[in-house]
Parts: structure tokens; sequence; C-alpha cells
């Protein structure tokens, strides 16, 4: 009971700090732009790599390892229909195609698997 | 929203909220699958279906929510959760800027109206409306634009959070749903290569995120994050002085 109401209290925090927050920085130049002529070129410049770090930062352990473990060999299905996917990603750079193509190799894969 | 506004609203606002709405249309089926991904994550995690739905509707912001949900899972500190949410979401600084000089002649209610709704989506359609040619005013008929391009959006973001927050307890395992999270940054992450220094900083990200992912409080994410931003400004900094050198 009180487990459970901790993980509630912890719940409901994560959810107002991440809202407030990005609320904040969602706001920050639109409320600023009456006292500021222009962004920081220092923070345009870092702003500029945001995307690129954030999401390959998010993508790259879910390939990699394996139930906790690195697995950089042929026997991780996540790692091979990941880079499938990759390549789609890249010559279509459309989200949908790659969840597709993604999802379909990574099924095809265990059912390899399970006919073996 | 206050209703006060909308008996008064000229037939040219509303024209200009019809065709946001009608803009953003397209875009709406590519998000559809992210909310129902985010929601089966999200109560995967442990959020009842309330918390799980406040967060899709204030937060309003996928890959933030997901990366949050997945931390909060693996019991990582509440500050690292909030944090790592709060880098992911770095990016709308960006689009504040942008925007922020666009809207300089909004009253601050409408600014803050603003401010929620601001996404990669709302963003890059307005900003096409108020640099184009037939420019519409952004403290006049083009801020209803902007509202017609963010309801829709956010009311699709929430609705099909709900399916995947309904639906999420019946996924069976087999289907590896939770792969397609993985996938669905990645579609989101060529567009944004763009350029060595880009290319670099995505690898020192990878690197690092490879590297990071057993460090203590589960601070990976954010270490790599922060690592491909210094990586990539050093490497767009090496690049200008090798032009320059040579130049002279």
């Amino acid at each position: 009971m009180s487990a459970q109401s901790l993980a509630d209290t912890s719940i409901w925090l994560v959810v107002l700090a991440a809202s407030v927050g990005t609320f904040a920085i969602r706001l920050s130049f639109v409320a600023l732009f009456g006292r500021l002529e222009e962004v920081p070129p220092g923070l345009e410049r870092a702003l500029k790599f945001v995307p690129a770090a954030v999401l390959t930062a998010l993508v790259a352990p879910r390939l990699v390892y394996l139930d906790g473990t690195l697995a950089l060999g042929v026997g991780n299905d996540r790692l091979l229909a990941g880079a499938l996917a990759a390549v789609v990603a890249w010559r279509t750079e459309s989200m949908l195609w790659t969840i597709v193509a993604g999802m379909a190799a990574l099924w095809t894969l265990k059912w390899l698997a399970l006919g073996l | 929203m206050s209703r006060s506004g909308s008996s008064r609203l000229s037939s040219d606002s509303r024209a200009a909220f019809r065709s946001g709405v009608r803009d953003v249309l397209p875009a709406l089926p590519a998000n559809v699958p992210f909310g129902v991904i985010a929601g089966v994550a999200t109560v995967g995690a442990g959020f009842d279906p309330v918390q799980a739905t406040a967060f899709a509707g204030m937060l309003f912001a996928g890959a933030a929510q997901v990366a949050a949900v997945e931390l909060l899972g693996q019991n990582a500190p509440i500050a690292v959760v909030v944090l790592t949410a709060l880098v992911v979401n770095l990016r709308y600084l960006m689009y504040s800027a942008s925007l922020g000089a666009h809207f300089r002649d909004l009253s601050a209610r409408w600014k803050v109206v603003v401010a929620f709704f601001l996404l990669d989506v709302t963003y890059a359609l307005s900003v096409a409306q108020f640099e184009g040619r037939d420019r519409l005013d952004p403290a006049g008929d083009g801020r209803w634009y902007y509202l017609g391009t963010a309801i829709p959006l956010w009311a699709a973001w929430v609705g099909s959070s709900v399916v995947g927050i309904v639906f999420g307890a019946r996924v069976p395992e087999g289907w590896h749903l939770d792969f397609a999270i993985p996938l669905l940054f990645m579609g989101l992450l060529f567009p944004a290569l763009d350029g060595r220094p880009s290319y670099l900083a995505a690898g020192a990200a990878a690197v690092l995120a490879v590297a990071g992912f057993g460090l203590p409080f589960n601070v990976g994410i954010l270490v790599a994050a922060l690592g491909g931003i210094v990586a990539g400004v050093l490497a767009e900094g090496v690049g200008a002085r090798r032009e320059g050198a040579a130049e002279r």
C-alpha cells in the first residue's frame, strides 16, 4: 500500500515537473522577445545539434543491448532489423515506412528462428 | 481557451483557422502510431490510465514522454527522469526562438497558448505561412492559423494515446511492439542529419550512450546527448577554422 502510494507520488511528480519544464522551454523566447532582439549565437550553434545527438542517444542502446548485455553479432535480431530500418529511414525519411520495415524485419527474423 | 472571443471572430480569422486545420491533416496519420506506441509504453511502465492520459495531454512531446517512462520503469531517480525529458525537449528552444520573433506583438495570454502547442509540425507549418508570399500577419489571422494546426494535432495525439493506453495492457509480448520505439526515433533522426558536424554529433552520442549504459542513476542518455551536442559544436568549429585557413 505505502509502496504503491510512493510510486503514485513519484509518477505525478514526473508528469508535473516534465510538463512544466517543457512548457518553460517552449515559452522561453516567445516570452522574451519583447526584451531581446536575437538569440545568443552560441546557444543557436549548440541547439542545432540537439535532434541528432538526442535521438541517437535514445536509439543506440536499444539496438546493441540484448537483455542488458552487449550483443554486436548476427544473433541480435534487433540489431539486424534496426540496421535495415536505418537504411529505409535514410532513403525514405518516412516515419511510417521506417516502422513498417523494422517491425516486418524483426518478425521475419523471429519467425525464421522458430522454424530452425 | 475562453469562449468570449469566438463570437466576435471575423470571417478572415475563421478562414485562417480552417486553412490551418486543412494543412495539418496530412501530418496526423503519421502521428497516430506514435501516440499508440507511447500510450502502450506508458501504461507498461506502471502508469494508471489517468496518469498516462494526463502525461500525454500536458507534456505533448512523444519522444520525451517515452524516454521518461522507460527510465521510470528502470527505477531511475526522479531528477534524472525529468532532466532527460527536458534535454530531449531542448529542441523546442530553437522553435521558440524562431517563432518568438514572429509572435512578438501578441498578448501575454496568446503567447502562453502558442507556447503550449509548440511542436515540430505546428512550428514548420506556421513559419511557412508567416514567411511566404501571401503572408499571414502573426499578430492577426496568423495566430488563428497556428491554432488551426495545433488543436487537431493535440486532439489526435491524446486520442491515439488513449487507444494505446486502453489497448496497452492487452498487447502480447510476442508482437515485440516495444521495438517500434527506436524505429520511430530513427524515422525522426535521419531528416535531422545534415552535414558532417551533425553526423559527428550523432556518432559521439551513439558511442557515449552504448558505453554509458551501465552508469549509475541511469544518466547514460543524458551524458550521451550532451556529449553529442558538444562534439557537434567542436566539429563545426574545426571545420570553420579549416575553411578560414584554406581561404587565406
